[in-house]
């Protein structure tokens, strides 16, 4: 996107070359966040009520277009023109800014994260330390509107956010710095790159500690983003709605995209860091065509984690608070750190990686897989024998 | 996992920062007080001191009530006692009036009372968890569980007519007798309901996060359970073997084969969180087996016996114990001879519940004042009447 | 998982049984109060659904203790305490119905205190299950406990007057002007 820009300066002598860049990297967001992230936000939210819906054997939203699919934009339509109630006692400067920071914060996560092999608004070099110190915005955010709700339900829920977000920051990202070890480069694109297209060339498979990093980073990117079990702060039946108890309207959806776009990110994150990302075969030499097939290889797998936390949330309970701080500081963050350390002396002992080790790992995986499938067919055949086959 | 938590007066004076207790509004309208219940939280930080119930926000008058509407009449306004089990409510009342007015009751509609009142206790259970669930954070049970309730709501309302509020019971007897084909169709429904209950352990009770959520928390001894007159599945968690149904027996109960949980410390002590959750998970499927011996042994007969429309017992008092899905629910009700009763108390089991949470909630988290008042499955129209 | 405790039932004569033997009982129940407290232990009413013992109001603390605490007693548990408002005796009769988990076994006792000035002994240090029940016998009836912690309203609001459940109470016309009665929606006056 850059080197467009530059070369655009150059053939504009006349504009000053600074304006342009700016104009272009802002005219460039903007169309990213209107055609990609909004949509992709209000899409999950249908995505996951429908999934729910299935899990908990009811039908979910099915009237407004096919199957329901409208039901986002609907909703969003329906908020857009509600009245936007701000209470008398509330810190109304910090009420009103609070929504636009979290949406800020996750939608500035963006930049950095590649669609594809040419698709990717900044490919800056230190892409993913960056989308680790944008997405603490957000809990500046939730922080501000649970603090100027003046409400103690508010409040708590602020707060709650505020050191679960801070702590699980920590293990999120040793977690990443594995990956780091092993690709050499902070820059999302840099990392992609480092893996090839089939699994045992993606870095979950690299070494033992760079799989159970990939699990940890999805735990603390379920934390992240304020998903059950670690949904505490807007805990609905402890806090009402935690942080966003007294917004109404547009700036109660905003919080709520935030995090349907959040989950977006965790996906994307967890393909680019651990599965390879963009990485198709290349297949084709049409730049068009590959950068297509790259766009929708990571969509769907980063869709693919998406579903996970929404089979995730509509299947664990919460955890409570103390718990929660426990598994951080005592279990995740040792973790975490142990498998930076056992990166390194992988790193020492294979400097170039081991094929075994990749192919045994997959086997391992795979063979999870297998176990896992086998229960799901139990349970599903089970369920079949008592009714309850096709909902 | 827990946190210890030292407790001083002075708060932090020690060198630390000063922090201040928080006084929270929990309800009346709160996600998780079941109805309308309201709490004083003194709360440090997410740690409680002290949490005061503060009750009456559904308080109906029902007892005044029952001095101005005559005995027949009193019958539907017992299904709003406890509007989650009425049908055990109703039993109350029709047994009080009975014996005051030594009525005899045809076997039959004996029967029948049971069926519709183990049905009942299904139902209530079945909210029981999955609004406990919920509490959780688990949203997923509560609509599996709500799935199978609207199944035994079809069943009693194809018995009496109404989902809720069934005003099923006549002093003397039941209103009608069971609809043609109703054994068979209840009988399916058990088959298919019970290996349900194992599912539902699937689902929930034996999830890792559930357990470390309500193991050991908010632990009620027996001797605690017994002077706060804790009742029912409440008591039974604590390791109090006693049923009514059993023990003072009532009704046709003990024609019936049937066993009773007790709590017993499976994840952590006996009377936490967790064992008073799966005591009714397991009454579930002893209810079911009552309803199937009384389907298989029902006699035959008049369901209702003949009682005056203007029934007027003679002078006197009972104290009447009916173990509704709540517990022991105990009704004092007094007739002066005329034609509407002189007084009727009614202890229900969650007014004893609530009345120990403030002696509980010391020490306890937010979060688990909430798991508390799921496990005690307080429903708030019972506690005010 | 729970489960399998003594299987239920009991046959029906044997229930009978036991009823006889709480029958006999009663009246040693009574001796042995009497002993300890005197003349503040009155008759075994007979009843026709059962008997009850008869104290004064400001012994009953005393026989409460005794009555937990005597270990051929052992009434742990207060299974219900209700007010009865008797405005012809000019009586507000307060029964408490205990109940011993150990033997399986029921007591009615039965306080009388004046119309006027109702006060009773307060069994809260007893069974603590009493402290909500007595509250809420002083908001119903108006009857105060001697000792309770914390007698305050319950049911009702603090600032609600008057005690519904007395026989000669008559319903506010409004409650912060609101009205109570409500207009029939067929025209017909409702209220009694």
């Amino acid at each position: 996107m850059l080197e467009f820009l530059n070369g655009l300066a150059a053939a504009n002598p006349e504009v000053p070359g600074v304006l342009l860049r700016v104009a272009g990297m802002l005219a460039f967001g903007a169309l990213v966040v209107f055609v990609f992230i909004l949509p992709v936000a209000g899409i999950t939210s249908w995505v996951e009520r429908r999934v729910w819906a299935r899990i908990q054997s009811r039908i979910g939203p099915n009237r407004v277009g096919p199957g329901g699919f409208l039901q986002w934009l609907a909703d969003g339509l329906k908020n857009l023109l509600k009245e936007d109630v701000i209470p008398q006692a509330v810190d109304e400067p910090l009420f009103r800014i609070a929504p636009y920071l979290v949406v800020a914060g996750f939608v500035a996560a963006f930049v950095a994260i590649p669609f594809g092999g040419s698709l990717i608004i900044a490919d800056l070099n230190i892409g993913i330390l960056y989308i680790t110190a944008i997405t603490s915005l957000v809990v500046v955010g939730i922080l501000m509107a649970g603090w100027s709700s003046n409400n103690k339900w508010s409040m708590l829920g602020g707060i709650r956010s505020a050191t679960q977000i801070i702590s699980y920051e920590i293990p999120l990202g040793l977690t990443i710095f594995p990956v780091v070890l092993v690709s050499g480069t902070l820059s999302t694109q840099g990392i992609t790159a480092a893996q090839g297209w089939a699994p045992h060339t993606w870095h979950m498979f690299h070494n033992p500690f760079l799989l159970v990093s990939f699990l940890l980073f999805f735990v603390c990117a379920l934390a992240e983003g304020n998903r059950t079990p670690f949904d505490l702060p807007e805990a609905e039946s402890e806090l009402v709605a935690g942080f966003a108890t007294e917004y109404s309207g547009m700036r109660s959806l905003l919080f709520f995209l935030a995090e349907w776009g959040n989950l977006y990110v965790i996906g994307a994150l967890v393909a680019t860091l651990f599965m390879g990302g963009w990485q198709v075969p290349r297949f084709t030499d049409d730049p068009t065509l590959l950068a297509v097939a790259q766009f929708f290889t990571i969509f769907l797998k980063a869709y693919f984690w998406v579903f996970v936390a929404m089979w995730v949330r509509a299947t664990l309970p919460r955890i409570r608070i103390d718990q929660l701080m426990a598994l951080c500081w005592k279990y995740l963050v040792p973790m975490a750190l142990l498998n930076t350390l056992g990166t390194a002396f992988f790193m020492v002992l294979f400097p170039e990686g081991s094929l075994v080790v990749r192919i045994a790992l997959v086997a391992v995986v795979l063979a999870i897989i297998f176990v896992f499938a086998r229960r799901v067919r139990f349970h599903l055949a089970r369920a079949r024998g008592l009714g309850y086959g096709a909902v | 996992m827990s946190v210890e938590i030292e407790f001083t007066d002075d708060h932090g004076s020690a060198g630390g920062f000063a922090t201040e207790e928080m006084t929270l509004n929990m309800g009346p309208q709160h996600p998780s007080t079941h109805g309308v219940l309201r709490f004083v939280v003194k709360a440090d930080g997410e740690v409680m001191r002290r949490a005061v119930p503060d009750v009456g926000y559904l308080h109906r008058s029902i007892e005044k009530i029952a001095e101005k509407v005559g005995w027949h009449g009193f019958m539907p306004y017992t299904d709003r006692v406890d509007y989650v089990a009425a049908m055990t409510c109703n039993q109350a009342w029709a047994m009080a009036a009975e014996s005051l007015g030594g009525v005899e009751v045809p076997r039959r509609a004996e029967y029948c009372r049971v069926i519709a009142a183990e049905l009942g206790r299904i139902c209530s259970h079945l909210l029981a968890f999955g609004a406990m669930g919920m509490d959780i954070g688990a949203f997923t049970p509560f609509t599996h569980a709500i799935r199978e309730r609207e199944m035994i709501n079809d069943l009693l309302e194809e018995l009496c007519g109404a989902r809720l509020t069934f005003n099923y019971l006549r002093i003397g007897g039941v209103a009608w007798d069971l609809p043609p084909d109703y054994a068979h169709k209840v009988l399916r429904f058990l088959d298919r309901f019970i290996p349900l209950v194992d599912e539902f352990d699937d689902l929930l009770s034996n999830n890792k996060i559930y357990i470390e959520r309500l193991a050991d928390v908010a632990v009620i001894s027996p001797e605690m359970a017994i002077a706060y007159n804790l009742v029912g599945p409440n008591l039974r968690a604590s390791g109090v073997d006693y049923d009514l149904r059993r023990d003072r027996p009532y009704s046709v109960y003990p024609d019936f084969d049937f066993t009773v949980p007790v709590g017993k410390g499976t994840w952590g002590s006996v009377g936490d969180c967790w064992e008073r959750y799966i005591v009714r998970l397991h009454e579930m499927r002893e209810s079911a087996k009552i309803v199937r011996q009384a389907l298989e042994g029902l006699p035959g007969g008049p369901v209702i016996a003949k009682v005056r429309r203007n029934f007027k017992p003679p002078a006197g008092e009972v104290h009447i114990r009916v173990e509704t899905p709540r517990g022991d629910q105990s009704w004092y009700v007094v007739s002066d001879g005329s034609e509407r009763p002189y007084r009727v108390h009614i202890r229900t089991g969650s007014f004893s519940a609530m009345s120990i949470i403030e002696s509980l909630s010391n020490g306890l988290m937010i979060a688990d004042l909430v798991a508390l008042i799921a496990s005690l499955d307080v429903v708030a129209p019972e506690v005010d009447r | 998982m729970a489960g399998a405790a003594e299987c239920g039932g009991g046959s029906v004569a044997l229930v009978e049984l036991s009823r006889v033997e709480r029958d006999m009982e009663i009246a040693a129940i009574r001796r042995l109060l009497h002993d300890k407290l005197g003349a503040a232990v009155g008759v075994v009413e007979e009843g026709p659904h059962y008997e009850s013992i008869r104290i004064d109001d400001d012994a009953v603390e005393r026989a409460a203790m005794l009555l937990r605490d005597t270990p051929e007693l052992r009434f742990d548990c207060l299974s219900n305490l209700s007010g009865c408002d008797y405005p012809g005796r000019g009586a507000i009769d307060i029964v408490y119905d205990l109940y011993s988990y150990e033997f399986d076994r029921s007591l009615v006792l039965r306080v009388s205190t004046r119309r006027g000035d109702p006060l009773v002994d307060s069994v809260e240090r007893v069974w603590p299950a009493a402290n909500w029940l007595e509250r809420e016998v002083f908001d119903l009836l108006g009857v105060r406990f001697r000792g309770h912690s914390d007698l305050r309203r319950i049911l009702l609001p603090e600032d609600w007057v008057g005690h519904p459940l007395r026989k000669d109470y008559v319903e506010p016309e409004q409650y912060h002007g609101i009205s109570t009665v409500r207009e029939s929606m067929l025209g017909i006056r409702s209220g009694s």
